[in-house]
Protein backbone atom coordinates (compact mmCIF):
# COMPACT_ATOMS: atom_id res chain seq x y z
CA UNK A 1 0.00 0.00 0.00
CA UNK A 2 3.09 2.50 0.48
CA UNK A 3 3.65 1.83 -2.63
CA UNK A 4 3.00 5.43 -4.82
CA UNK A 5 5.20 7.40 -1.47
CA UNK A 6 7.96 4.98 -2.63
CA UNK A 7 7.62 5.24 -6.65
CA UNK A 8 7.36 9.09 -5.77
CA UNK A 9 10.34 8.83 -4.08
CA UNK A 10 12.24 6.64 -6.75
CA UNK A 11 11.52 9.57 -9.45
CA UNK A 12 12.48 12.45 -7.52
CA UNK A 13 15.74 10.64 -6.63
CA UNK A 14 16.37 9.50 -10.38
CA UNK A 15 15.03 13.12 -11.79
CA UNK A 16 17.33 14.76 -9.30
CA UNK A 17 20.54 12.60 -10.42
CA UNK A 18 19.63 13.14 -13.89
CA UNK A 19 19.40 16.42 -13.87
CA UNK A 20 22.87 17.09 -11.83
CA UNK A 21 24.33 14.91 -14.99
CA UNK A 22 22.62 17.43 -17.31
CA UNK A 23 20.87 14.62 -18.93
CA UNK A 24 18.18 14.95 -21.71
CA UNK A 25 16.58 12.17 -20.77
CA UNK A 26 16.64 9.11 -18.25
CA UNK A 27 16.04 5.59 -19.63
CA UNK A 28 15.95 3.30 -17.66
CA UNK A 29 16.07 2.81 -13.40
CA UNK A 30 17.50 -0.34 -11.91
CA UNK A 31 16.55 -1.28 -8.23
CA UNK A 32 17.50 -3.94 -5.81
CA UNK A 33 14.42 -5.14 -3.39
CA UNK A 34 14.82 -7.57 -0.99
CA UNK A 35 11.89 -10.05 -0.46
CA UNK A 36 11.50 -9.18 2.77
CA UNK A 37 10.73 -5.45 1.66
CA UNK A 38 7.12 -5.60 1.79
CA UNK A 39 7.53 -3.91 -2.17
CA UNK A 40 4.82 -5.21 -5.00
CA UNK A 41 6.43 -4.67 -8.14
CA UNK A 42 3.09 -4.36 -10.10
CA UNK A 43 1.87 -1.88 -7.99
CA UNK A 44 5.19 0.37 -8.17
CA UNK A 45 5.06 -0.43 -11.90
CA UNK A 46 1.48 1.06 -12.42
CA UNK A 47 2.44 4.43 -10.32
CA UNK A 48 5.41 4.73 -12.08
CA UNK A 49 3.68 5.18 -15.49
CA UNK A 50 1.48 7.27 -14.24
CA UNK A 51 3.87 10.04 -12.14
CA UNK A 52 6.16 9.71 -14.76
CA UNK A 53 4.65 11.43 -17.34
CA UNK A 54 5.86 14.81 -18.63
CA UNK A 55 9.23 14.47 -17.11
CA UNK A 56 12.74 13.62 -18.00
CA UNK A 57 11.51 9.69 -17.11
CA UNK A 58 8.60 9.78 -19.66
CA UNK A 59 10.04 6.67 -21.34
CA UNK A 60 11.98 5.07 -18.74
CA UNK A 61 11.74 1.49 -18.06
CA UNK A 62 11.93 -0.03 -14.46
CA UNK A 63 13.57 -3.01 -13.80
CA UNK A 64 13.87 -4.94 -10.51
CA UNK A 65 16.43 -6.92 -9.11
CA UNK A 66 14.10 -9.22 -6.56
CA UNK A 67 17.09 -11.00 -3.58
CA UNK A 68 15.12 -13.71 -2.25
CA UNK A 69 15.53 -14.05 1.84
CA UNK A 70 17.98 -15.74 2.99
CA UNK A 71 19.23 -16.56 7.04
CA UNK A 72 22.56 -16.88 8.66
CA UNK A 73 22.35 -19.27 11.55
CA UNK A 74 23.80 -17.50 14.70
CA UNK A 75 24.43 -21.25 16.32
CA UNK A 76 26.33 -22.67 13.45
CA UNK A 77 26.93 -20.25 10.86
CA UNK A 78 24.97 -22.28 8.59
CA UNK A 79 23.40 -20.46 5.89
CA UNK A 80 19.69 -21.12 4.31
CA UNK A 81 16.51 -19.57 3.33
CA UNK A 82 13.50 -19.47 5.24
CA UNK A 83 10.77 -22.11 4.38
CA UNK A 84 7.23 -21.17 5.09
CA UNK A 85 6.66 -22.13 8.53
CA UNK A 86 9.81 -23.41 9.70
CA UNK A 87 12.60 -21.19 9.91
CA UNK A 88 15.10 -23.69 11.88
CA UNK A 89 18.57 -24.05 11.16
CA UNK A 90 18.56 -27.30 8.75
CA UNK A 91 21.40 -28.14 9.87
CA UNK A 92 21.62 -27.91 14.15
CA UNK A 93 17.53 -27.26 14.35
CA UNK A 94 18.17 -23.87 16.20
CA UNK A 95 15.68 -21.33 15.76
CA UNK A 96 18.12 -18.36 15.33
CA UNK A 97 18.61 -17.29 11.71
CA UNK A 98 19.81 -13.72 11.58
CA UNK A 99 18.23 -12.13 8.35
CA UNK A 100 21.83 -11.84 5.43
CA UNK A 101 19.03 -11.30 2.61
CA UNK A 102 15.70 -10.30 1.72
CA UNK A 103 15.60 -6.30 3.09
CA UNK A 104 17.43 -4.76 0.42
CA UNK A 105 15.61 -1.44 -0.58
CA UNK A 106 17.58 0.58 -2.77
CA UNK A 107 18.20 2.23 -6.24
CA UNK A 108 21.16 0.31 -8.09
CA UNK A 109 21.41 2.51 -11.20
CA UNK A 110 20.08 5.02 -13.32
CA UNK A 111 20.94 5.21 -17.05
CA UNK A 112 20.44 8.51 -19.11
CA UNK A 113 21.52 9.90 -22.24
CA UNK B 1 23.85 6.70 -27.22
CA UNK B 2 23.20 5.50 -23.95
CA UNK B 3 25.75 6.65 -20.89
CA UNK B 4 25.39 4.75 -17.56
CA UNK B 5 25.96 6.72 -14.76
CA UNK B 6 27.78 5.06 -12.63
CA UNK B 7 26.07 5.23 -9.13
CA UNK B 8 28.55 5.41 -6.94
CA UNK B 9 27.26 4.19 -3.97
CA UNK B 10 23.79 2.45 -4.21
CA UNK B 11 20.91 5.25 -2.96
CA UNK B 12 18.75 4.36 -0.50
CA UNK B 13 15.02 4.87 -1.92
CA UNK B 14 13.47 6.79 0.89
CA UNK B 15 16.68 9.32 0.98
CA UNK B 16 14.19 12.45 1.26
CA UNK B 17 12.07 10.82 4.08
CA UNK B 18 15.60 9.67 5.89
CA UNK B 19 16.96 13.13 5.59
CA UNK B 20 13.46 15.15 7.27
CA UNK B 21 13.50 12.09 9.98
CA UNK B 22 17.44 12.85 10.72
CA UNK B 23 16.07 17.01 11.30
CA UNK B 24 13.33 16.16 13.06
CA UNK B 25 15.19 13.66 15.17
CA UNK B 26 17.73 17.03 15.72
CA UNK B 27 15.08 18.93 16.75
CA UNK B 28 14.08 16.37 19.68
CA UNK B 29 17.48 16.08 20.91
CA UNK B 30 17.54 19.88 21.13
CA UNK B 31 14.69 20.04 23.56
CA UNK B 32 15.94 16.75 25.50
CA UNK B 33 12.74 14.99 24.16
CA UNK B 34 13.07 10.82 23.67
CA UNK B 35 10.10 10.29 20.60
CA UNK B 36 9.07 6.40 20.55
CA UNK B 37 7.69 5.21 17.43
CA UNK B 38 4.97 2.96 17.59
CA UNK B 39 3.75 0.52 15.72
CA UNK B 40 0.90 -2.33 15.53
CA UNK B 41 -1.78 -3.68 13.43
CA UNK B 42 -5.20 -2.11 14.16
CA UNK B 43 -6.71 -3.01 16.98
CA UNK B 44 -4.04 -4.41 19.06
CA UNK B 45 -3.84 -1.37 21.57
CA UNK B 46 -1.87 1.53 20.77
CA UNK B 47 -3.90 4.09 22.11
CA UNK B 48 -4.82 1.93 24.98
CA UNK B 49 -1.25 1.60 26.20
CA UNK B 50 -0.47 4.82 25.89
CA UNK B 51 -2.97 6.31 27.87
CA UNK B 52 -1.86 3.48 30.32
CA UNK B 53 0.92 4.54 30.26
CA UNK B 54 0.52 8.30 30.80
CA UNK B 55 -1.14 6.97 34.10
CA UNK B 56 1.15 4.99 35.24
CA UNK B 57 3.74 7.98 34.68
CA UNK B 58 2.10 10.64 36.25
CA UNK B 59 3.79 13.31 34.63
CA UNK B 60 7.64 12.22 35.19
CA UNK B 61 8.14 12.11 32.13
CA UNK B 62 5.91 14.80 30.69
CA UNK B 63 4.12 12.83 27.89
CA UNK B 64 3.42 14.01 24.49
CA UNK B 65 1.60 12.05 22.01
CA UNK B 66 1.16 12.16 17.66
CA UNK B 67 -1.62 10.17 16.69
CA UNK B 68 -1.51 9.10 13.50
CA UNK B 69 -4.97 7.58 11.69
CA UNK B 70 -6.28 7.64 8.59
CA UNK B 71 -9.28 9.57 9.05
CA UNK B 72 -11.18 10.82 12.47
CA UNK B 73 -10.09 12.34 15.84
CA UNK B 74 -11.22 9.66 17.76
CA UNK B 75 -8.19 8.55 19.39
CA UNK B 76 -6.81 11.88 19.69
CA UNK B 77 -9.70 13.11 21.72
CA UNK B 78 -9.16 9.45 23.89
CA UNK B 79 -5.73 11.10 24.38
CA UNK B 80 -6.66 14.57 25.16
CA UNK B 81 -8.73 13.59 27.91
CA UNK B 82 -5.91 12.77 29.79
CA UNK B 83 -4.33 15.75 29.74
CA UNK B 84 -1.51 15.19 27.50
CA UNK B 85 -0.78 17.46 24.99
CA UNK B 86 -1.58 15.61 21.45
CA UNK B 87 -2.21 16.14 17.94
CA UNK B 88 -4.11 14.36 15.14
CA UNK B 89 -2.12 13.31 11.82
CA UNK B 90 -5.09 12.20 9.01
CA UNK B 91 -2.86 10.71 6.27
CA UNK B 92 -6.39 10.48 3.74
CA UNK B 93 -5.58 7.03 3.09
CA UNK B 94 -2.18 7.08 3.54
CA UNK B 95 -0.99 3.78 5.35
CA UNK B 96 1.69 4.89 7.27
CA UNK B 97 3.37 7.92 8.83
CA UNK B 98 6.14 9.80 6.91
CA UNK B 99 8.75 12.11 8.43
CA UNK B 100 7.29 15.23 6.89
CA UNK B 101 3.98 14.65 8.39
CA UNK B 102 6.15 14.16 11.59
CA UNK B 103 7.32 16.94 11.08
CA UNK B 104 4.48 19.46 10.60
CA UNK B 105 3.03 17.74 14.30
CA UNK B 106 6.06 19.01 15.87
CA UNK B 107 5.93 22.37 15.22
CA UNK B 108 1.63 22.18 16.95
CA UNK B 109 2.95 20.57 19.87
CA UNK B 110 4.41 22.95 23.29
CA UNK B 111 7.72 20.94 23.11
CA UNK B 112 9.08 22.49 26.06
CA UNK B 113 6.61 20.70 28.12
CA UNK B 114 7.27 17.31 26.65
CA UNK B 115 9.79 14.74 27.84
CA UNK B 116 8.51 11.58 26.81
CA UNK B 117 6.85 11.62 22.67
CA UNK B 118 5.00 9.00 21.48
CA UNK B 119 4.22 8.55 17.65
CA UNK B 120 1.03 6.34 17.17
CA UNK B 121 1.52 5.33 13.55
CA UNK B 122 -0.88 3.64 11.29
CA UNK B 123 -2.83 0.48 12.05
CA UNK B 124 -0.09 -1.56 9.70
CA UNK B 125 2.80 -3.74 9.88
CA UNK B 126 3.98 -3.47 6.55
CA UNK B 127 4.78 0.27 5.63
CA UNK B 128 5.10 2.41 8.54
CA UNK B 129 8.62 -0.47 8.69
CA UNK B 130 11.08 1.55 6.30
CA UNK B 131 9.89 4.49 7.24
CA UNK B 132 12.10 6.44 10.01
CA UNK B 133 10.48 9.41 11.81
CA UNK B 134 13.39 10.91 13.82
CA UNK B 135 11.95 8.24 16.90
CA UNK B 136 14.50 7.14 18.85
CA UNK B 137 13.07 4.06 19.83
CA UNK B 138 11.19 1.54 17.73
CA UNK B 139 8.29 -0.18 19.41
CA UNK B 140 6.01 -2.92 17.76
CA UNK B 141 3.02 -4.01 19.81
CA UNK B 142 0.73 -6.75 19.42
CA UNK B 143 -1.93 -8.92 20.92
CA UNK B 144 -2.81 -12.56 21.79
CA UNK B 145 -5.98 -12.70 19.79
CA UNK B 146 -3.94 -11.94 16.50
CA UNK B 147 -1.99 -15.16 16.95
CA UNK B 148 1.94 -16.11 17.79
CA UNK B 149 2.26 -17.00 13.98
CA UNK B 150 2.97 -12.99 13.14
CA UNK B 151 6.82 -13.35 12.13
CA UNK B 152 6.17 -15.51 9.35
CA UNK B 153 4.07 -13.22 7.64
CA UNK B 154 5.60 -9.55 8.81
CA UNK B 155 9.11 -11.26 9.25
CA UNK B 156 10.76 -7.30 8.54
CA UNK B 157 9.04 -5.39 11.31
CA UNK B 158 10.15 -8.26 14.03
CA UNK B 159 14.01 -7.05 12.93
CA UNK B 160 13.74 -3.30 13.30
CA UNK B 161 12.24 -3.06 17.02
CA UNK B 162 13.64 -2.68 20.16
CA UNK B 163 10.81 -3.94 22.04
CA UNK B 164 7.91 -5.84 21.32
CA UNK B 165 4.95 -5.66 23.62
CA UNK B 166 2.19 -8.48 23.70
CA UNK B 167 -1.14 -6.49 25.03
CA UNK B 168 -4.46 -8.54 25.88
CA UNK B 169 -2.27 -11.18 28.00
CA UNK B 170 -6.06 -11.81 30.13
CA UNK B 171 -6.99 -13.46 27.04
CA UNK B 172 -3.96 -16.02 26.77
CA UNK B 173 -6.50 -18.79 28.37
CA UNK B 174 -8.88 -18.39 25.94
CA UNK B 175 -6.75 -17.90 22.55
CA UNK B 176 -3.95 -20.59 21.01
CA UNK B 177 -1.30 -17.76 21.06
CA UNK B 178 2.15 -19.76 21.88
CA UNK B 179 4.34 -17.62 23.92
CA UNK B 180 7.29 -19.91 24.25
CA UNK B 181 7.20 -20.42 20.06
CA UNK B 182 6.53 -16.95 19.32
CA UNK B 183 9.41 -15.79 22.12
CA UNK B 184 11.89 -18.89 20.34
CA UNK B 185 10.93 -16.71 16.52
CA UNK B 186 11.46 -13.32 17.56
CA UNK B 187 14.51 -13.68 19.52
CA UNK B 188 15.90 -15.97 16.35
CA UNK B 189 15.41 -12.70 14.26
CA UNK B 190 16.49 -9.95 16.98
CA UNK B 191 18.18 -11.52 19.70
CA UNK B 192 18.33 -8.00 21.43
CA UNK B 193 14.78 -7.27 21.33
CA UNK B 194 12.74 -6.90 24.44
CA UNK B 195 9.69 -8.71 25.14
CA UNK B 196 6.97 -7.18 26.97
CA UNK B 197 3.72 -9.27 27.89
CA UNK B 198 1.35 -7.39 29.56
CA UNK B 199 -2.29 -6.42 29.49
CA UNK B 200 -3.62 -2.72 29.50
CA UNK B 201 -6.87 -4.05 30.78
CA UNK B 202 -6.21 -5.30 33.88
CA UNK B 203 -2.59 -3.34 34.05
CA UNK B 204 -0.96 -7.07 34.68
CA UNK B 205 2.86 -6.14 33.60
CA UNK B 206 2.73 -2.61 32.63
CA UNK B 207 5.01 -1.73 35.44
CA UNK B 208 7.80 -3.42 33.59
CA UNK B 209 7.07 -2.04 30.39
CA UNK B 210 7.36 1.40 32.06
CA UNK B 211 10.43 0.28 33.21
CA UNK B 212 11.99 -0.63 30.31
CA UNK B 213 10.98 2.23 28.63
CA UNK B 214 12.28 5.19 31.19
CA UNK B 215 15.45 2.54 31.59
CA UNK B 216 15.91 3.15 27.69
CA UNK B 217 15.30 6.78 27.83
CA UNK B 218 17.94 7.25 30.54
CA UNK B 219 20.40 5.08 28.59
CA UNK B 220 19.66 6.54 25.00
Amino acid sequence: MHELAVTQSILDIALSEAEKANAKQITSIHLVIGDFAGIVDDSVHFYFDFIKQDTLAQDATLSFRRIAARFRCRVCDTEFAPRDQDWSCPSCDAVAGEVIAGREFYIESIEIE
Amino acid sequence: MTNNIAVIESIPILRANDQVAQDNRALLDSRDIFAVNIMASPGAGKTSLILRTIEALRDTPRVGVIEGDVASRVDAEKIAKSGAPVVQINTQGGCHLEATMVSQALKKLPLNDIDLLFIENVGNLICPVEFRLGEHCNVMLTSVPEGSDKPYKYPSIFTVVDAIVINKIDLLPYCDFNLPAFRELVLGLNPQVQILPLSCRTEKGVSAWTRWLLETMQTS
